[in-house]
């Protein structure tokens, strides 16, 4: 007995069914579970879009269907017709349907648009693999995270230093380009406390997988007392005086080749080509979201980062393994991870 | 098992016109029978086919050359496709190491391009070569040197493509290029002058292609065929070929300036001196995005060949059919910048073109109901290319229904550059241009081989590449919707991503075999097949009224074409027995076929046609010296390439007295013309 080819059919279908089931995984960053307003009308435009779109095929499909269960037979007649219904469902009824799924979207693009005003202003730059983080007038610069106060809109200015990128928080907002030579603006609200996963959305070279970054909604007191900490100098200078090995590292840093290319204010160091490293103790990820910020990634990473994000502009680091030890604990010092 | 359907008379009654002449001609089978045992050997003696090495590089049949089309773009298909597994097993997994980066890259990079530019297009102009003049009712294409000339600078261009995959330094900057990211200071390395030069050298084949499909549907058709009595196939890759004249020169214009800037030094696309990045977006989805219909129209023109046949009635609503599709063709020229949402344009600008992209449906719908209607009127035979066309339907309408979401400018700002948009136009250009192209290699199989197909086989295969079709790409929509964005060579576990890619990853695997498999039913048949008669499937169009495979010089009698479906029509058939008659439908003294005028199909005059030829087989070999000496920057080589072009060139065009000249004498008017 010779397996019917309908079975492929039936076994693949259950099996993206159960894939579908097994994916609904409550942490991935998407669209569907929105946490600001401006990825939300997005949701409720997917659910229109998605109710049309289901609705076309199973017409679509039932007629196929109706067709193949239809007459058979082999006589030919050569008597056209039909012109009314192509006429009437080809072109009548979809244009229906389209003026007003055209009016629905031309009204959430300009509900996207540039709001009244907004509380905070952000500058994100995009780099080959990172991004810089700059509150104007504040005397903060992060990288990688961004500190958003709940419920308040934040422009963010969008430039990029090398080649395009794109700016995406599906849960916030829909994307915006990072485009040479351009400042482009986006405007984003959460409005739920929490860290919400961005990604570069637009091809960059080669590590553009390990583009990622992090939006933080704080309070607005927890976010206030936050850009108060990132405005001071390392946390580490503080801790130099009471601590040999955090000295140590600070010594490093100063002496080593990382001032070429970071800045940690409080140090000599102040290259402007890598990210700011003032307040790296404080962030979640390194290598924007390439792994965990922890003693032992940092220092993995320092030594050589090219293991773990091969073609990342920072070379490996000849350092011996006490000064890597002094320097990850200068770094790590006073962190309020 | 191969079936043969048992073909009925048409029901002529509609045709009550012609009553007067005796039915001579009862089907397609008949008609050849009849016309190559008229004509005997008169005109076949002066279509010889060439032999050996010699007749391999100098033919100018449409059908070899179509053949080889199919051939060379179905392995570069293959190659896109494994580069596509190596993805697939990448990211089968949450960070794995499989393949590096650069490598990624690269795969992604081949993979979009050779899809786009070196199967799609040369895979559906395959289709065109080997049956324009079939479905026309002429004996080659109008300009068969021309014809040979674009299939070896497909191949060349190809190849060095290829070359650079196997060196490793294939482009990666994505098949659309980005700058700056592809400039000379992001992308040094010669990757992306293989892409430049690949794409312009290529560009050349394409065009000289559409301008011979233009020509020799317009000045070639059978008399009597008026416009609104050609194929839809026809009319489709008409249309495309105009679209493909006015969508190249932005596209050649773009890689031009991006060569130049990356070897010369200029700064077009260099926002530090003065020049724009952006610019590069328009030019090439200015290109880019007709493009999509210039895949998609003729593989929709193939669905409008195959439907009517099996639905047994011509196709409903012909002239909105012929309509939609040049109106695709013109709206899609005003759509691009739907690429570019994104980008931070002006909202007024992106209002209009959301606008554009929502009608560029409409035409879209016109030939879905018209299908659907052809069929619930017919009566449907279920053979296995109509198989395909059923499994096509409803992959593109799930991939139909989702394209007005990217017209939404803040919609498709959520979901560009996401899986969903991969999901997308996997779900068109596979589901709207490969099944298609499946069905068409089934159904016109038999007249490429004289060989039929196993039907089991067919089945099979079918189900196997719908089902891998369907498992590899449905999952895509939601795990956009879930985040993921496209061009990632990794992933973190974190996500909840994993699940979906390990499934596309096992329907990749599927979908292979389904290959695999398909390939084998096309062997078996090409070694074991049971041989075809003419018109194995009664269907309504020229080409199944010729030997299958046909002979070089495709119809002994040049018929007379009274209706959209002339093999259904009692006139047209007879036209091939009191053709066989008239020196002017036999044009047995030379290697001739006949001209027509554009409009109404009216005989103008005998056409002499060009011999074989080495011609274009040495012209392209010094053109790909030219594009090696600029791709390797050996100006020497370049410059020996240039002069070997001109004196190739010079060679070909120079008017060498011969009868071509002396053919100006008028062919008197048929007698019935209707």
């Amino acid at each position: 007995m010779r397996p019917s080819p309908r079975a492929v059919l039936i076994i693949a279908s259950a099996a993206v069914a159960s894939g579908l089931l097994a994916g609904c995984s409550g942490k991935s960053p998407s669209i569907l579970h929105p946490s600001g307003p401006g990825a939300a009308r997005m949701t409720g435009l997917w659910w229109l879009l998605f109710g049309i779109a289901a609705g076309v095929c199973v017409v679509v499909i039932g007629l196929e269907l109706i067709a193949l269960l239809g007459r058979r037979g082999e006589r030919t007649k050569i008597k056209s017709g039909g012109t009314w219904f192509v006429v009437i469902a080809g072109v009548a009824v979809p244009a229906i349907i389209l003026t007003i799924v055209y009016g629905v979207g031309l009204n959430d693009m300009k509900a996207l648009q540039q709001p009244a005003r907004s509380a905070v202003t952000v500058d994100v730059i995009g780099h080959q693999w990172w991004w810089e983080v700059r509150y104007p007038g504040q005397n903060v610069v992060t990288a990688n995270e961004i500190h958003v106060p709940v419920d308040k809109v934040v422009h963010l200015r969008l430039q990029t230093d090398d080649v395009n990128h794109s700016f995406w928080v599906p849960q916030l907002m829909p994307k915006t380009d990072l485009v040479a030579g351009r400042i482009n603006n986006t405007w984003i609200t959460a409005d739920r406390v929490g860290s919400y996963h961005g990604q570069c959305a637009e091809y960059c070279g080669l590590q553009h997988a390990n583009m990622a970054f992090q939006v933080v909604a704080q309070t607005q007191n927890q976010y206030e007392s936050w850009l108060r900490e990132q405005a001071d100098v390392a946390p580490g200078v503080a801790a130099a005086a009471s601590d040999p090995l955090i000295d140590r590292g600070r010594q490093v840093i100063e002496t080593a080749s990382c001032g070429s290319c970071h800045t940690v204010r409080g140090t000599s160091a102040d290259g402007t080509i890598g990210p700011d490293l003032t307040h790296v103790g404080d962030r979640t990820e390194i290598g924007a979201g390439a792994v965990e910020n922890n003693v032992g990634n940092l220092s993995g990473w320092i030594a050589d980062s090219q293991t773990v994000k091969p073609g990342n502009k920072m070379p490996p680091q000849p350092l011996s393994p006490e000064d890597l030890h002094a320097v990850v604990a200068f770094l790590e010092a006073g962190g309020h991870r | 098992m191969t079936t043969v359907p048992t073909r009925q008379r048409p029901d002529t009654a509609a045709d009550s016109g012609h009553d007067r002449r005796p039915k001579l001609i009862t089907d397609s089978n008949e008609a050849v029978r009849v016309s190559e045992e008229r004509v005997g050997d008169r005109v076949a003696e002066h279509w010889p086919e060439g032999e050996g090495v010699r007749g391999f590089i100098s033919t100018v049949d449409h059908k070899r050359i179509g053949r080889r089309y199919i051939i060379t773009a179905g392995f570069f298909f293959t190659l896109a496709g494994l580069n596509a597994m190596l993805m697939r097993i990448q990211l089968m997994r949450p960070g794995q190491q499989v393949i590096s980066p650069e490598e990624y890259n690269q795969l992604f990079t081949v993979h979009g391009t050779v899809m786009i530019f070196f199967f799609s297009t040369p895979m559906l102009f395959g289709f065109g070569n080997l049956l324009f003049p079939l479905m026309l009712g002429t004996r080659d294409m109008a300009f068969p040197r021309l014809n040979a000339f674009g299939y070896w600078i497909f191949a060349a261009s190809g190849l060095i493509l290829f070359g650079s995959e196997a060196a490793g330094r294939a482009p990666d900057g994505g098949w659309f290029s980005y700058v700056p990211l592809t400039g000379k200071e992001f992308s040094p390395a010669i990757n992306l002058d293989v892409y430049c030069l690949a794409l312009l050298f290529l560009g050349t084949s394409t065009t000289v292609g559409a301008i011979n499909f233009i020509v020799t549907a317009l000045k070639l058709r059978a008399p009597g065929m008026t416009l609104a009595r050609m194929p839809v196939f026809v009319w489709a890759l008409v249309v495309v070929s105009f679209m493909v004249l006015f969508a190249l020169p932005p596209l050649n214009t773009a890689n031009v300036m991006l060569l130049l800037d990356r070897q010369v030094g200029t700064h077009f696309f260099d926002p530090q001196h003065g020049g724009d990045a952006v610019l590069w977006q328009h030019l090439f989805w200015l290109f880019g995005h007709p493009d999509v219909y210039i895949i998609v129209l003729p593989a929709l023109g193939m669905v409008s060949a195959i439907v009517p046949t099996f639905s047994r009635r011509p196709i409903a609503a012909y002239p909105l059919i012929v309509v939609a599709t040049i109106a695709t063709g013109i709206i899609s020229f005003g759509v691009w910048v739907h690429h570019m949402f994104a980008v931070g344009l002006p909202p007024l600008s992106m209002a209009f073109f959301s606008a554009a992209s929502i009608v560029v449906v409409i035409p879209a719908g016109i030939q879905f109901m018209s299908w659907l209607i052809t069929m619930l009127r017919g009566r449907i035979v279920l053979s296995v290319p109509m198989l395909w066309v059923f499994g096509f339907i409803a992959a593109f309408v799930v991939g139909g229904v989702t394209g007005p979401m990217f017209a939404l400018v803040s919609f498709d700002q959520q979901v560009t550059d996401s899986y969903f948009v991969v999901a997308h136009f996997h779900y068109v250009l596979f589901g709207g241009a490969v099944l298609p192209m499946l069905a068409g290699l089934y159904y016109w199989w038999p007249k490429l081989t004289g060989r039929m197909t196993s039907r089991r086989g067919g089945v099979w295969s079918f189900w196997l590449v719908f089902a891998g079709f369907n498992v590899t790409f449905f999952p895509m929509h939601i795990q956009g919707l879930l985040g993921m964005p496209r061009r990632i060579y990794t992933f973190p576990a974190w996500t909840g991503w994993a699940p979906y890619n390990l499934l596309e990853t096992l329907g990749a695997f599927l979908l292979a075999f389904g290959f695999v498999f398909t390939g084998l039913v096309f062997l078996h048949s090409w070694r074991r097949g049971a041989p075809a008669p003419a018109d194995p499937w009664g269907g309504e169009t020229l080409e199944w009224a010729t030997t299958s495979p046909p002979q070089t010089h495709n119809f002994a009698v040049i018929p007379t074409v009274h209706s959209l479906h002339p093999l259904w029509d009692q006139a047209s058939l007879d036209s091939f027995a009191y053709g066989a008659e008239r020196d002017d439908r036999v044009l047995a003294d030379g290697h001739e076929t006949l001209m027509t005028s554009e409009l109404d199909g009216e005989p103008e005059r005998r056409l002499e046609m060009p011999e074989d030829s080495p011609v274009p087989f040495f012209t392209t070999a010094a053109l790909t010296a030219l594009v090696l000496g600029l791709l390797f920057r050996i100006y020497p080589l370049a410059a020996i390439g240039l002069l070997g072009t001109a004196i190739a060139l010079c060679y070909w065009l120079w008017p060498f007295q011969g009868p071509a000249m002396a053919l100006e004498e008028p062919v008197p008017e048929p007698e019935d013309v209707s």
